[in-house]
């Protein structure tokens, strides 16, 4: 029995020529990544418990990204205390303000991610570098500063599930869109401790940015982590930005799933998830009659330039409805020159929307953009919790950032092809 | 190693931001994030429980963000032990890690009501519920799992070797 690309890339972290589904297995980490909430947990567990050095400073990245800039005294004190570990350590990727991103899109983008590596990061949407043919999972605090001192992580093999994909993607159809309909289908828990493997030959029908969305909500499927097979597209942007070796791994032809889901991108419509879990899936014409007060478009799932590009094209020349806030936050300030550039900042505030610097702010309720009672907002984010963005009885439908444009403009949710 | 204490129901898809909402993640003071746990689903919580008590829960609980702060917040609080019918991973490795003890069992999880008094064998795995009259068994830890828990923690087993 063959292994799949996620037990093949940890038998060789753990220096093994087999790893079976269940096996407890120690594997060595190529990085370990922190972000201003986790850190801070990390550090005072790290210094507790008397580590006095890093197992290498060029493998711990660390990204002041979720209440940065300081939204409060606490939340400042808390960078305080990152800034000055990294400080000591001489943390070579150590992002603050003026130079970090959003974590997700930023270490992609800076090269720190590459195909067959192993990263653990103290935020659960870590599993994102899945989409370069990595394995990554979140993990916490105490896993980071375990793996800080040790560059090492215990981890159970998973059993895999794969998602066979083929078709086109129709107009207006995106990544977001894929990973919604796919936790509609298999539910909150339907991966739960296991990987997500997405092969087939409609991924070359998925843009990086795509496989990115898609790898970074394979956790609000449960997954452990969500990987896709590496090709060309992968190599033509990892090869752009890594600067270090890195191996490719391929599922063997035996390998053994606990299910095969076929998917055809061509089914596949425009899919909101309403309030309050990502499984409650609609496609988004079912919701016209859903007004809205906010939309976000952003975050670590959705603020890379083709969702912003995506945005701007719907709302070019247009305006947001009355009485609809709407806030566009590029992941990095890579992103945000870019868009810049190509004119779709402009666009956004010409339309009547706040653009701000990177920060996964409103996405967690943390600040910019917090609602109020009874509050309805749509965001291009990753979870629809209760209170996650605010007040506890207001509400969130998660979509894609063309879903999120469209309902800027006409105050309720709206399929962006009936504009 | 043992938990004897009153019961805390909850049901399905309990997530962090509910354990402990985002808004507090401004601090990593066990005892300030206690204040906080579970306000968003059950603004009681934090005054009717003792030191001792027991959680439980239905499936997929702690599912969400990686916050180490929601078993931090939930083992402040006073709670010696969470059951569920499963866990999301992340937060099963991050209560294994501080030293938080959870159960996976889907028959406790169903049977056991609010107000319940529960006591637990974690060697055995045995749940035995005092106010039913009930007794069921969880999946006890692999060994693995059970030095991690015996050290008292993951940084404590690794300094250990």
């Amino acid at each position: 029995m063959g292994m799949t690309m996620t037990q093949k890339i940890l038998a060789a972290g753990a220096g093994l020529d087999k790893v079976v589904p269940g096996q407890l297995i120690k594997t060595k980490l190529s990085l370990v990544l922190g972000n201003d909430i986790t850190t801070p947990v990390a550090i005072n567990e790290f210094e507790k418990n008397g580590f006095d050095g890093v197992f290498d400073k060029s493998k711990i990245a660390m990204v002041m990204d979720h209440f940065v800039p300081n939204k409060d005294i606490k939340a400042a004190q808390q960078t305080q205390q990152c800034r000055c570990f990294a400080c000591k350590f001489d943390i070579d990727n150590y992002y603050d303000v003026g130079d970090m991103g959003i974590e997700h899109a930023l270490l992609p983008e800076k090269g720190l991610v590459a195909p067959g590596d192993i990263v653990i990061g103290a935020d659960s949407h870590t599993c994102t570098y899945g989409a370069l043919g990595a394995f990554s999972t979140g993990v916490g605090s105490t896993d980071m500063a375990a793996g800080m001192a040790t560059g090492e992580a215990w981890f159970k093999v998973p059993e895999a599930i794969k998602f066979n994909l083929t078709g086109k993607l129709k107009p207006m159809v995106a990544g977001k869109d894929v990973i919604l309909y796919i936790i509609g289908k298999i539910g909150v828990d339907g991966a739960l401790y296991k990987s997500m493997e997405f092969t087939g030959e409609g991924v070359a029908e998925l843009s990086v940015d795509d496989r990115l969305c898609i790898s970074n909500m394979a956790i609000e499927a449960g997954a452990k982590n969500g990987i896709f097979e590496v090709d060309e597209q992968t190599l033509a942007y990892v090869n752009e930005r890594v600067k270090r070796e890195y191996k490719i791994y391929k599922a063997d032809d035996d390998a053994e799933y606990e299910q095969v889901i076929d998917i055809d991108l061509g089914e596949i419509e425009p899919t909101v998830a309403c309030p309050h879990l990502p499984e409650n899936t609609k496609n988004a014409s079912e919701l016209s009659d859903i007004k809205i007060d906010q939309a976000v478009i952003g975050s670590c799932t959705n603020g890379r330039i083709s969702d912003l590009k995506a945005a701007a094209q719907i709302m070019k020349g247009k305006h947001i409805a009355k009485g609809v806030r709407c806030i566009v936050i590029p992941a990095t300030q890579k992103i945000y020159k870019e868009a810049i550039k190509a004119g779709y900042i402009d666009i956004f505030i010409d339309a009547g929307c706040a653009v701000s610097t990177p920060t996964c702010g409103p996405c967690l309720g943390g600040y910019m953009g917090i609602l109020a009672e009874n509050e309805v907002a749509v965001a291009t984010t990753n979870r629809n919790f209760l209170g996650r963005m605010g007040h506890i009885t207001s509400k969130i439908y998660l979509a894609s950032p063309a879903v999120a444009a469209a309902s800027a403009l006409t105050g309720v949710i709206t399929d962006p092809r009936t504009l | 190693m043992n938990a004897h204490g009153k019961v805390h129901k909850y049901g399905n898809n309990i997530d962090t931001d509910v354990i402990i909402p985002a808004r507090y993640l401004n601090t990593a003071d066990h005892s300030e994030l206690a204040k906080h746990c579970m306000e968003d689903i059950d603004t009681t919580f934090v005054n009717k429980v003792s030191k001792g008590d027991i959680m439980v829960g239905g499936a997929n609980f702690g599912c969400g963000s990686s916050r180490e702060h929601a078993p931090i917040a939930i083992k402040a609080s006073g709670i010696d032990c969470v059951i569920a019918k499963s866990f999301a991973r992340i937060f099963y490795r991050n209560s294994i890690n501080i030293g938080l003890a959870i159960l996976e069992c889907p028959e406790a999880s169903e049977k056991i009501d609010d107000g319940d008094i529960v006591k637990i064998d974690f060697d055995s795995g045995i749940i035995y519920n005092e106010t039913k009259g009930e007794q069921y068994q969880a999946q006890p830890f692999p060994d693995f799992i059970k030095e991690i828990i015996k050290a008292n923690g993951l940084l404590n087993s690794i300094k250990n070797k």
